[in-house]
């Protein structure tokens, strides 16, 4: 190594080491945090088939989707009807019922069973069940009202229910996921 | 680290002076919470409250040692596990008990310690850092608290879980992909369960070291008193050993006493019903409460309720009920007032009792009660003064108010005279 520009052999050494050490840090590190994430089996466990050709319009049902409900709702024209009144833009999340529904199946509005605020159960799917005040889903937890499209319109969630990513494999059966 | 008049361990025996030698573990107890460590001799009851919160720490660590024997962190088995323990195994619910309201009682008597704090300004310097340290080991109990409640794998356990993890989902842009990484997969089960469950056992022995900083960052100046005047004269002081440590094991024999009340008579009390149906992921109980101790800052949670600017309201809530918390780490420089102890200053003293004490009250109330009005409103008002009393009436507060007369020392302060005040120039 060449005294003159004023570094050392060792200067180099001490360096390199301490280098090498903490990429092998960050090398151990890696492994450390991605293990906590969601493994194989639980990623792989992440569609479902429902067979819809039961539910009555009206009517909705809880499915489960990666270990979480999922609310499968025919909708009634009036529902309908109710959706597509709401002026757009004075929604929290605007979103219309064509754009959270598939082509020529807007009666079927399917969207996770999960509060968009904390992640509770919303109520309004089985018989009988609060819907709150716009007709939709009622969350217990905080006191979230969302509509016949399930969309926010009062109450703390900030978005309206989730719609999963899914698909008619028939006129019967759609499969989430 | 001590004062000069502190006694020295002087031991006698020869094994103990070989110990010295070669390790001097007893020399450190001596000093720490023996003979050798002075301590003022005015302290009132609520300096009892950090002695019992040992108690409470130990408690818990060998209860809980028992119950992870008898435990499955499962989400098939872990429910059954625990009504295992309590119905089959031998004075398995002498444990289970005493584990879940020992939790409770480490909150009361935490609480406790912590309100002692904010009125006799123990948090100020030369202490910092013990509050700081403190502050840390509140967080760190909050966490395993939280975590433990989750194991039983009951309704509150899972939509507890899934309520505070959906918090971090409030966080823009990463909260998503931090909640999914913290449960490992899209909704509390298995997974989450287990880590629970690993981290519920290692946080006790995090907050056992915190606890050991705390201690040795507290023993550098010594003991703060209830006049907040510091020690002058040896006359100031008594020896940890026996004077404090007689005292404290009165203390420990009444909080016993009123445990062991709770434990034999009252088990469930504290408890809610919905814990002992087993976590149903597809139905959410009607009224979610977390655990007592959290109803506070679950009211701030949920005092937010309009979106505020840019920041949606649900952010907002996550971000003030840390905040919450977090504005206690800057409680020392916030208060800027030279006088430590309430009992002197009379404007803070007002706003303590009549301020901060009522708020806490309120949010109290309102984070068990449902969310709905008139308790919206109530945690609202509270909360805004909660956060005004830290942020704009302390830092006013400390620079207006003109405090009382303080003692020349502590011993004047208890016996009405001071030989040592007559030969200072003033006071």
């Amino acid at each position: 190594m060449a005294e003159e520009d004023g570094v050392r052999r060792r200067d180099f050494i001490n360096i390199a080491a301490v280098s090498a050490a903490g990429v092998a840090g960050v090398g151990v590190v890696v492994p450390l945090v991605s293990q906590m994430s969601a493994s194989a089996d639980v990623l792989a466990a992440s569609s479902t088939e429902v067979d819809i050709s039961a539910i009555q319009p009206g009517q909705a049902i809880k499915a489960v989707f990666r270990k979480q409900p999922v609310f499968v709702r025919n909708l009634t024209p009036e529902e309908i009807k109710e959706a597509n009144k709401v002026d757009v833009s004075s929604l929290r999340d605007p979103e219309t019922l064509a754009e959270r529904t598939k082509e020529g199946k807007e009666n079927w509005l399917i969207t996770m069973g999960v509060c968009t605020h904390l992640g509770c159960v919303p109520l309004g799917a089985g018989e009988g069940e609060n819907k709150g005040e716009f007709g939709g889903y009622f969350c217990p937890c905080h006191g979230s009202s969302y509509d016949t499209a399930a969309r926010i319109r009062k109450g703390p969630a900030p978005k309206n229910l989730e719609v999963p990513e899914y698909e008619f494999t028939s006129d019967t059966v759609v499969k989430i996921g | 680290m001590s004062f000069p008049w502190a006694n020295e361990y002087k031991p006698s025996h020869p094994f103990m002076k070989w110990m010295d030698e070669k390790l001097p573990l007893p020399r450190l107890v001596y000093n720490s919470v023996g003979g050798g460590y002075p301590v003022p001799r005015n302290l009132n009851y609520f300096w009892n409250f950090g002695f019992l919160a040992l108690i409470c720490l130990t408690i818990q660590i060998v209860t809980g040692i028992v119950m992870a024997m008898h435990y499955a962190a499962n989400t098939a088995v872990a429910f059954d596990t625990i009504e295992h323990t309590v119905r089959d195994v031998n004075w398995g619910w002498l444990f289970r008990y005493a584990h879940a309201n020992g939790a409770s009682a480490f909150f009361v008597v935490i609480y406790i310690h912590i309100f002692r704090g904010f009125y006799y300004g123990s948090y100020k310097a030369p202490r910092e850092m013990v509050w700081l340290l403190g502050v840390v080991i509140f967080l760190l109990m909050m966490a395993t608290a939280f975590m433990g409640y989750v194991l039983p794998w009951g309704q509150m356990s899972f939509w507890g879980a899934k309520v505070i993890t959906g918090l971090f989902g409030a966080i823009p842009l990463v909260g998503e992909p931090l909640q999914q990484w913290l449960l490992g997969g899209f909704a509390p089960d298995n997974a989450a369960l287990n880590r629970f469950f690993s981290l519920h056992y290692l946080l006790p022995f995090v907050i056992v070291g915190v606890v050991v900083l705390h201690i040795w960052a507290l023993h550098i100046p010594g003991s703060s008193n209830p006049t907040g005047v510091e020690v002058k004269t040896e006359s100031d002081t008594v020896p940890f050993y026996p004077y404090y440590i007689a005292k404290d094991g009165w203390a420990v024999g009444a909080f016993a006493f009123l445990f062991a009340a709770a434990v034999f008579f009252f088990p469930n009390s504290l408890g809610h019903p919905d814990n002992y149906i087993p976590a149903n992921p597809m139905s959410t109980p009607a009224h979610i409460v977390p655990e007592w101790y959290f109803w506070p800052f679950y009211a701030i949670l949920r005092a937010f309720t309009q979106d505020f600017f840019f920041i949606p309201a649900k952010l907002m809530g996550v971000l003030a009920m840390f905040g919450a918390i977090l504005v206690w780490f800057f409680l020392p420089w916030l208060d800027k007032s030279p006088v430590r102890s309430g009992s002197y200053r009379p404007t803070y003293k007002k706003f303590f009792w009549f301020g901060l004490i009522p708020a806490m009250a309120v949010l109290f109330y309102c984070g068990g009660a449902p969310a709905a009005e008139p308790y919206v409103m109530f945690s609202q008002i509270a909360a805004l003064y909660y956060f005004a009393h830290f942020l704009i009436i302390l830092p006013i507060v400390s620079a207006i108010e003109k405090p009382l007369p303080l003692p020349y020392s502590i011993t004047e302060a208890v016996l009405g005279k001071d030989d040592g005040a007559e030969l200072a120039p003033t006071a």
